[in-house]
């Protein structure tokens, strides 16, 4: 039962956003047995309403609000008003995600240690390690079924797969499989085995995927104490003279202001809306936003190298049927500073429908050389490239001087410019995309450039020092002791892996950190 | 990428059926009063608010800048359809449309002494698109049809693609691993 709390209740947890991050952390604590408000911006869309459509679902799920972006990154060009691809609504983005479910490896979490100084680069080193995060790992991966792990065996793979794996191997590529994915395998948890229906980035029809729309936040709901506010635009936290965070303030669906008080507030919009809302927090005893004497709120931004290669083959290969991204090549994630850059890329299955395809394949291409290649549309295979990108400190997100939304919010500017090591990571994984298919007879391969990001990262970094990001290794801010940061915007580097089953751990274990301070009176 | 919701719908419905006595003459798009018309395609398009001419030649270009042998004209008029729709409605879309269609023309008949639809070779009108493809008409035009051609459900099959799938049972038995080839 959604358990209502009143605007002037005092002890409950706030939580902004209900995705990977804010969903599991306000289930976890309700599960607890804390009171949980979880403020989220956009509305409530069950199964019933996902669609097989690529465009229609986009148009009613995405994360359409005003946004700018500077820099030289190709996506500036090609989708000026649309950084960022990720979903307004109960879920957030795991209603879009596409399941892969991949721990981060040891090095990767000592980056600056690993990589050394990079010029141009804010390497840092995690606070955190693997061997802590271990047991997070472990518990996330059981409460998201993810393949491989716990017993559950991984995927079947379907076409694209097949193409995919044939061509690894042929390579000389050793670790090639459907992966780690957190869609069922096997009837768990209450939902059923994927039917290989394709659209997992439409909203899983099935249940199949998991999704904290449907996985977690109604175990939350049954306790009684978790209360979802969908059609909630958060604008502003508001603190008290101690520079304690005491409420929220929000714009309700009808556009009415509204302010839900608060013991502690978590903040989890996304790598983009999170520091937004802490710059937009901005007061006289907080002049540069909430949380902000390291300077770092905003900065780093990572968004994941990614790339795309497709190929034409001579017979059809119907890459949309099954699951898009149950396909994995992990041998160049690795750090081998011999390929020429630092860090490493993962490989991993990929298709469009159609309409994305003419959308994305080629943005701003045309003529023949253009619908030849969508000719082949049914020969194609597809795979999608997640390597990891360098923290800029110059790359990030601030207010609009000029531009606000209608809510009168200062709309984010997301400035990103790609680094050397980033430009040269992405050219060999283009290369080496596109030797995987020549090696089963591709005829044509595509070099596609970014999508859109979907993996945002960085903004507010956990830091050991104070001076050097966000929060701390809890994701509690440094300055203030109950605002904590609870999505992917904690990241002090972006790994090379796709970033969900980390922040779910991370936010499965902020919540017990959380539970244990309430209980020692700490916060 | 533009807003879905910007976009002209694809309307399968925009296209009005006529009998006509086929005579085996070119398959041509002819100008008749406030409409054109398909005669061995059997459809015909209402203009609402530009001219005639100026759909029948964004039906050419649509085509120029998408060409894919295996659709007929009449896609590409449902893809352009929503310029008139628009145009109706905005003057200043009007405006968009009608003196990037006159500025086509007057650039066709420079070089080639016809309007832009009646230049023969394609490679001529490419060139022609070249020379404007940075304008904020062409990329107007450009980023309409890459929704509004491409999302047409009719179109899909043509491309081999199946669209939605989940009220089939997807494919696990269906096909997801048949792939015979490799």
């Amino acid at each position: 039962m959604a358990a209502p709390f009143k605007l002037d209740d005092d002890s409950v947890v706030v939580v902004i956003g209900s995705g990977a991050g804010g969903g599991t952390l306000a289930t976890d604590l309700a599960l607890k047995g804390i009171k949980v408000v979880c403020l989220e911006a956009g509305g409530r869309h069950e199964i019933e309403d996902f669609e097989n459509d690529e465009w229609s679902n986009f148009s009613k799920i995405s994360w359409l609000d005003p946004r700018t972006t500077s820099g030289s990154w190709r996506v500036a060009r090609d989708f000026p008003g649309l950084p960022a691809w990720i979903v307004r609504a109960v879920g957030g983005s795991t209603i879009h995600w596409a399941g892969a479910s991949l721990r981060f490896q040891e090095h990767e979490f000592k980056a600056r240690t690993t990589y050394g100084e990079i010029a141009g680069a804010n390497l840092l080193d995690w606070p955190v390690t693997l061997a802590e995060m271990e047991p997070w790992y472990e518990k996330a991966e059981n409460r998201m079924g993810t393949t491989r792990t716990h017993g559950i065996p991984g995927l079947p793979g379907n076409n694209n797969y097949k193409v995919f794996e044939a061509g690894a191997k042929k390579l000389g590529y050793k670790t090639v499989s459907t992966g780690n994915m957190s869609i069922n395998s096997q009837p768990r948890d209450g939902r059923g085995a994927c039917q290989q229906i394709g659209f997992c980035f439409q909203g899983c029809k099935s249940g199949a995927k998991w999704s904290t729309l449907y996985s977690e936040i109604p175990k939350g709901e049954a306790t009684g104490n978790l209360e979802v506010r969908p059609n909630s635009h958060v604008l502003k936290i508001e603190h008290d003279a101690s520079g304690k965070v005491t409420a929220v303030v929000y714009a309700d669906k009808s556009g009415t202001v509204q302010r839900q008080k608060a013991r502690i507030v978590a903040v989890a919009g996304n790598s983009i809306e999170t520091p937004r809302l802490l710059l937009n927090s901005a007061s006289n005893q907080f002049p540069n936003g909430l949380a902000n004497s390291s300077g770092q709120v905003g900065r780093n931004y990572m968004r994941h190298l990614t790339a795309s290669v497709y190929a034409v083959f001579e017979k059809p290969v119907k890459m949309w049927r099954g699951t898009t991204m149950a396909g994995i090549i992990k041998d160049e994630s690795v750090h081998d500073p011999k390929r020429g850059f630092a860090a490493g890329y993962e490989m991993e299955t990929l298709s469009l429908g159609l309409p994305f395809m003419a959308a994305f394949l080629d943005p701003g291409g045309w003529g023949r050389s253009f619908t030849s290649a969508m000719d082949g549309y049914e020969n194609m295979a597809g795979m999608w490239i997640v390597g990891e990108d360098m923290p800029q400190e110059k790359n990030g997100i601030t207010l609009h001087a000029t531009q606000k939304d209608k809510y009168g919010m200062p709309v984010p500017n997301v400035h990103f410019d790609d680094h050397p090591n980033d430009i040269a990571m992405r050219n060999h994984a283009w290369k080496q995309g596109a030797a995987v298919y020549d090696a089963v007879g591709a005829v044509r391969t595509f070099p596609t450039p970014p999508y859109p990001s979907t993996h945002n990262l960085g903004t507010c970094r956990m830091s050991a020092n104070a001076r050097d990001g966000v929060c701390n290794k809890y994701g509690q801010t440094h300055d203030v002791k109950n605002l904590f940061i609870s999505d992917g915007s904690q990241f002090t580097s972006g790994a090379s892996e796709n970033p969900t089953l980390t922040i779910v751990a991370l936010a499965t274990r902020q919540a017990e950190y959380i539970a244990a301070e309430m209980g020692k009176k700490n916060i | 990428m533009t807003k879905r919701d910007e976009l002209p719908a694809p309307d399968k419905k925009g296209l009005s059926r006529r009998n006509f006595l086929l005579t085996g003459t070119a398959a041509a798009i002819v100008v008749k009063g406030g409409a054109i018309f398909c005669p061995t395609e059997a459809w015909a398009l209402e203009a609402q608010a530009l001219k005639p001419t100026t759909l029948r030649t964004l039906i050419r270009m649509a085509r120029d800048i998408y060409p894919h042998d295996r659709l007929a004209d009449r896609f590409y008029a449902v893809a352009v359809k929503g310029f008139d729709t628009d145009a109706a409605r905005d003057a200043g879309a009007k405006a968009l449309v009608e003196e990037g269609i006159a500025g086509l023309d007057a650039k066709a008949k420079a070089a080639h002494g016809v309007g832009y639809a009646d230049v023969g070779w394609e490679a001529d009108r490419v060139a022609i698109l070249k020379g404007m493809e940075k304008d904020s008409f062409f990329q107007k035009v450009r980023g309409t049809l890459v929704v509004s051609l491409y999302n047409q459900k009719e179109v899909w099959p043509l491309f081999g693609y199946e669209g939605e799938s989940a009220s089939k049972g997807g494919y696990i038995n269906r096909g997801f691993n048949d792939i015979a080839w490799l």
